[in-house]
């Protein structure tokens, strides 16, 4: 079947099985392979990216599912000069990464839960992460790296 | 993990949905927010042939005064309902139990009919529509039915739904007054419920969910009894296994889930104040 995504602002259509997960179609017809597939049961949050400016599993929504709709990946994030976003930024300058396989997906829920709420207490955004699995323990930096960005005007 | 094929139909009306699930019979699913069905398709422990996409209904997305309830349309996600004034202030258990669930991204996709057309007995949501004696509208070719919320839940993952039947709103008696309290006990943040406990007490009313206490979400009549004639909330509390078939698997052991049934239930009841 015939699905259509924006994908970061593209137009993008692709012959799919309706079988195809959102998270497939992102890596493997659009050939964007910022997004990483971790657990893929929808548990470790690595496969994050917005769909309609909300943070969503790409692992547990199919592609069919969301025909007609926009969708942002890590790729979207940056402005086109080069210019990190805020969160990417703030990732950096805390150290929010160790090995990074879950960066994409940690910064990609973070956008989402700071533009629902922009003042978060610590405690809030350890909860609000906790869709999020880092195997490296990060999370201290992490968590730094997302309050220092929600200080910034998003 | 990729499921097996399927036909995909997208759903532009609940007549549309009823008529393809009543066409197809039990080769066909109603999918929703579906984050408990495509989990399970990509385990292939569900293999429908037909998957009947309701994602795009939006007039069943809304939460309503309707007087002495709120009406919820079943498609209604969860982060709709954690945060909706109406529910926070009426049936605050619901709005506690749905902030609950998974976590943040997940309540950006299931829905509150998912949730209850599922029949988990691990999951949150069933055990506070539970506690506060909800109602659930079903659809069908023949028009609707109203189904008491403890009538619903037939089996494990089973409900009294046919196969071309939609569960279309959940009606939440309003009780604004009511002291309640929602225990959960896991053991890692995102993770299901070991046991689950939803409390609601007002005038005239004792309400008590129980979550993974039996192979359905579980109604404790002997606490809520006990309430009524008075029980204290460590009287009420050790009753709270009577009448559970709680399930032993690796995280807990059947007496383990009882023991833990009483001390969320006697914790829910101080924490409310009953």
């Amino acid at each position: 079947m015939e699905v259509s995504i924006k994908i970061n602002g593209v137009d993008q259509s692709h012959d799919v099985e309706p079988r195809m997960l959102l998270v497939q179609y992102i890596r493997e017809a659009a050939g964007l392979t910022g997004t990483n597939i971790g657990c893929d049961t929808s548990s470790c949050g690595a496969c994050t990216v917005h769909l309609n400016g909300e943070s969503v599993k790409s692992c547990t929504v199919l592609a069919a599912q969301v025909s007609g709709m926009e969708v942002d990946t890590i790729e979207g994030l940056a402005n086109d000069d080069g210019t990190l976003h805020p969160v990417q930024q703030a990732f950096h300058e805390c150290h929010a990464l160790q090995c990074g396989y879950c960066t994409p997906g940690m910064v990609m829920a973070s956008v989402s839960m700071i533009e629902e709420n922009p003042s978060m207490t610590e405690d809030e955004v350890r909860e609000g992460l906790e869709g999020n699995l880092c195997r490296c323990t990060g999370y201290h930096n992490i968590v730094k790296a997302v309050l220092q960005a929600s200080e910034v005007t998003l | 993990m990729i499921p097996a094929n399927f036909d995909y139909i997208q759903a532009d009306s609940a007549e549309a949905a009823i008529e393809a699930i009543a066409e197809h019979g039990d080769e066909a699913k109603l999918v929703a927010g579906g984050h408990s069905l495509i989990p399970l398709m990509k385990f292939r422990l569900a293999t429908p042939a037909y998957l009947v996409d309701i994602n795009r209904l939006d007039d069943l997305k809304y939460v309503r005064d309707a007087g002495d309830h709120l009406a919820v349309g079943a498609l209604t996600r969860h982060c709709d309902v954690e945060k909706n004034d109406l529910v926070i202030s009426n049936a605050g258990v619901l709005a506690q139990a749905t902030h609950n669930v998974g976590d943040p991204q997940v309540r950006h996709r299931g829905t509150i009919g998912g949730a209850v057309a599922h029949g988990d007995p691990a999951s949150d949501i069933p055990s506070a529509l539970l506690a506060l004696k909800a109602t659930v509208v079903v659809r069908g070719p023949e028009g609707e039915r109203e189904i008491k919320i403890e009538d619903f839940f037939t089996g494990f993952l089973e409900t009294d739904l046919n196969d071309d039947e939609m569960l279309t709103e959940v009606r939440v008696p309003k009780l604004p007054n009511a002291k309640w309290s929602f225990q959960k006990f896991n053991r890692r943040a995102q993770d299901w419920a070991i046991v689950g406990a939803s409390i609601v007490c007002d005038e005239n009313h004792a309400g008590v969910g129980l979550v993974n206490m039996h192979s359905v979400p579980f109604r404790s009549e002997a606490v809520e009894s006990a309430l009524l004639s008075g029980a204290s909330a460590e009287e009420a509390g050790d009753l709270a296994a009577e009448g559970t078939e709680a399930p032993s698997d690796l995280n807990a052991s059947k007496d383990y889930r009882e023991h833990l049934a009483r001390v969320l239930v006697r914790r829910g009841l101080q924490e409310a104040g009953v």
